[in-house]
């Protein structure tokens, strides 16, 4: 058993209303970045967990976000980097 | 008839619910707690408003993992009713009863105010003491209220006549639908295909006596009862 830390990117998924990513643009506009064309906010969270290999940690990760971390109606989530311990 | 009212961490209207079934209805209402594997032989479960869990990851995404839960879902399962009021319909969508999802409100601001409510149907068990069309003073209190589903979930929704109320009468023309937090096609309640799952995001708990500004409300556990005999 290795331990890996991975960290997960969970966004909203494209099409669905994101009113806070909106509000984010909107201000960065206010802020002279006029150059932004769309912000979008989402989750980024750091599991740590034990498994035999880097291909078992990933799996067992899809499924968290599967099942609890993100929602599959209306959020994309990907595994943004993996690292041993 | 008996109510099984769940408490959540963090549920907050299980005891308007316990009241409005107690004073409003004149049955019998009992808590559930959530790490019972328990329904004290109720014959309708209520999931309440609140913030259980805290909101924690997304409304009602934690909440669904609560041991009540299994059960709840199994009861659904075997047909029994289920009413899934503001934080119970965010689980109920997240334990997978009914279609979609509640999101943030659009206008990122918490709502907290009486909306105007129209029954869409009466065909069901929760609606059959109202009047089709009428428009029911409900209040409705909440950050993610949103209700959001793709167009071909929607549609269906539509077709099968399992949108249940609709938000009505917004700041320009009393008749239009209005969404006072951005849901799909002015959403506030829908039904599951077996009719036995409602999910709405207004409060008729808090409703249940003109004391309390309306009574609009007592005509879903009115409708509850007239449709279930024990």
């Amino acid at each position: 058993m290795s331990r890996y830390r991975i960290a997960v990117r969970i966004t909203p998924r494209r099409g669905i209303l994101d009113p806070q990513g909106q509000t984010v643009a909107e201000a960065l506009h206010t802020l002279g970045f006029a150059s932004v064309r769309d912000v979008h906010v989402g989750r980024h969270i750091v599991v740590e967990l034990d498994a035999p290999d880097r291909p078992n940690a990933e799996q067992s990760t899809r499924e968290m976000c599967e099942r609890l971390l993100a929602n599959p109606v209306t959020e994309d989530f990907e595994i943004a980097h993996v690292e041993a311990t | 008839m008996k109510f099984g009212i769940v408490t959540f961490p963090g549920s907050n209207c299980d005891y308007d619910a316990y009241r409005a079934v107690i004073d409003g209805l004149g049955e019998e209402a009992t808590f559930l707690w959530h790490k019972d594997h328990d329904l004290h032989q109720s014959d309708v479960i209520v999931l309440p408003g609140g913030f259980s869990y805290g909101d924690y990851l997304r409304p009602g995404a934690i909440a669904r993992f609560s041991p009540v839960m299994q059960d709840v879902v199994a009861f659904a399962r075997r047909g029994g009713p289920v009413i899934a009021i503001c934080n119970g319909f965010q689980i109920a969508c997240e334990a997978g009863l009914l279609p979609g999802a509640l999101l943030r409100n659009a206008s990122l601001k918490f709502v907290c105010e009486v909306v105007q409510l129209r029954v869409e149907t009466t065909d069901t068990m929760f609606t059959n003491r109202y009047e089709h069309g009428s428009v029911l003073r409900i209040p409705i209190a909440h950050g993610d209220g949103r209700y959001t589903a793709d167009s071909e979930t929607l549609n269906r929704l539509e077709s099968e006549g399992r949108v249940v109320f609709r938000y009505m009468g917004g700041p320009g023309d009393a008749d239009e639908w209005w969404s006072p937090n951005g849901s799909m096609r002015a959403i506030a309640g829908i039904i599951n295909e077996e009719g036995n799952v409602l999910g709405m995001m207004p409060h008729p708990e808090r409703v249940i006596d003109p004391l309390l500004g309306s009574a609009d409300g007592l005509g879903l556990f009115e409708s509850v009862l007239a449709r279930i005999t024990v």
